[in-house]
């Protein structure tokens, strides 16, 4: 096999990890927002359940959530039926594609888990403001959103984009354990190509992760020269 | 009856009694300085006043209208907050201006909020002249907007000429000195026209060759019979420009009255000693 179908072969996986990674960061940012909200709130209950729930998310392996994701609801359902497994099964025989219920579940695990994530760094940054910004929108008459909107957030953004790029890049890497479900991903693709005894296509998968995360690097280091114009 | 009169304010935080009862008078177009030691109770009245803390009793009647008693159950929401606090404007000792925000954006920003909600209004207005047609009263909405707008951004421009920072227009805060923030800040204030304009320790954040400045424009301010609220460490200011000084010890009035009156004949020890270790620390 020449380097050209290979890497053909790569891209097919790489589009996976691309399609995990983006709708996984879509998603994840404002339910991250959401919960960061729920366990700021004044209302105990609330906080206190969404902190248990955060402790929970980032208490046990990611490469475990994605088994429960996957195998739990078959495990609960009475006739023994996994939903993720009978959406592959129809997405294959139907559209041709493979593993599209695996993907689904990897997804569901990663919004989850890097929700939980990012509520923390959320709230970090949100807590970081001081007092005397909310003062100030006060006392000149802004609504407690607005002076969220238009006062509190670009400063939360500013600083959180050090710890946002970490944890970003971070996504962008943990997408290869969705290959334990079974979904096919650049890194499974190349382990195809090794059981062919073929091993140099797994080393190569890296150069695909080093060019995105090189790309992303260079995305935040311009967000942050944006935003160096004022200082929070 | 004064222009704002506040009686029997109280306020606890935990089992530290902050103010113990405080009565006191402003009169419309004059200006109060606040003196007393650190932990006197100073700025808690200030934000009180400001409805940025709720004293635990206390009556405040502003212009004829009771704007707080603590004796009744009054409404505390989001909406009646903000139309009270709107009577008054507070310039900060930390000046928190919004730093992602240019100098003039930080003028307008606030002005522009509330005009959302005239708009509504006139909206709701317009509505119930049935005689008006779609077109009409949009085009009608679009004009009170503009001119709206406008009147923001030249009120805007006038505090900056005012405040002496047209050519900082543009800069954002972390481009200005404190002395040149603290104006801004003012100047912020001012753009929602309140009847009071409240300053806790405008210059206490400055060095000492920045105060000046600051205090120029207050004392223009005064001239110019705005009512205000000051709390301040400068005796000399408090003396020239205020007309009225309330010394607060322990949390109460310990005097009130004239300024020259209070601050070159004290008659109470503590505002007697209080004097002597400020003018001692000037040298």
């Amino acid at each position: 096999m020449d380097f050209l179908t290979i890497t053909q072969t790569l891209l097919e996986g790489f589009a996976v990890t691309c399609c995990l990674f983006f709708i996984t960061l879509l998603l994840s940012l404002p339910l991250g927002l959401l919960i960061s909200f729920c366990t700021m709130s004044k209302f105990k209950p609330l906080s206190y359940t969404f902190k248990v729930i955060v402790w929970i998310i980032r208490g046990i392996p990611l490469m475990l959530q994605l088994f429960i994701v996957y195998f739990l609801p078959g495990m609960l359902s009475k006739e023994g039926i996994n939903i993720f497994g009978e959406l592959d099964n129809y997405l294959y025989f139907e559209l041709g594609i493979n593993a599209g219920g695996a993907l689904v579940a990897a997804l569901i695990a990663f919004i989850i888990n890097y929700a939980c994530y990012f509520s923390e760094i959320f709230r970090g940054g949100i807590e970081s403001i001081s007092k005397g910004q909310y003062e100030a929108g006060q006392v000149l008459g802004m609504k407690k959103g607005q002076i969220f909107s238009h006062v509190v957030l670009m400063q939360v953004i500013k600083r959180i984009v050090p710890p946002m790029s970490n944890e970003i890049i971070t996504l962008v890497k943990d997408t290869a354990l969705a290959r334990v479900i079974g979904v096919i991903e650049i890194i499974r693709q190349a382990e195809i190509f090794a059981t062919k005894a073929l091993i140099w296509p797994l080393f190569y998968t890296g150069a695909f992760y080093l060019l995105f995360v090189g790309a992303l690097t260079l995305l935040f280091g311009f967000i942050e020269k944006k935003l160096s114009y004022f200082k929070a | 009856m004064a222009y704002l009169e506040i009686k029997n304010f109280t306020k606890n935080f935990g089992d530290v009694e902050v103010l113990k009862g405080i009565d006191m008078q402003v009169e419309k177009g004059k200006a109060v300085s606040i003196i007393g030691p650190s932990g006197s109770g100073k700025s808690t009245l200030l934000r009180c006043i400001n409805f940025l803390e709720t004293p635990d009793s206390g009556v405040m009647v502003l212009d004829g209208e009771t704007l707080l008693d603590c004796s009744k159950k009054e409404k505390r929401d989001d909406k009646t907050l903000r139309n009270k606090r709107l009577n008054f404007g507070l310039v900060f000792q930390s000046f928190n201006l919004f730093p992602q925000h240019s100098v003039f954006k930080n003028l307008t920003l606030a002005p522009t909020l509330l005009l959302k909600d005239k708009i509504k209004a006139y909206k709701k207005e317009l509505k119930q002249n049935k005689e008006l047609s779609f077109k009409a009263r949009k085009s009608l909405i679009n004009c009170f907007k503009a001119e709206q707008k406008e009147l923001i951004e030249k009120t805007a421009e006038e505090l900056l000429v005012k405040t002496g920072l047209t050519d900082k227009k543009n800069a954002y805060p972390c481009e200005l000195s404190g002395g040149q923030c603290q104006r801004v800040a003012i100047a912020r204030a001012l753009a929602l026209n309140p009847k009071i304009l409240c300053f806790d320790e405008p210059t206490s954040a400055l060095d000492p060759e920045l105060t000046g400045e600051v205090l120029k424009v207050i004392r223009s301010l005064a001239d110019e019979k705005h009512t205000i609220i000051i709390v301040t460490h400068e005796m000399g200011f408090a003396k020239n420009v205020s007309d009225k000084v309330v010394f607060l010890y322990q949390g109460k009035v310990e005097e009130y009255g004239d300024a020259k009156e209070v601050l070159e004949n004290p008659k109470s020890e503590a505002l007697k000693n209080f004097l002597s270790s400020v003018s001692e620390k000037e040298g």
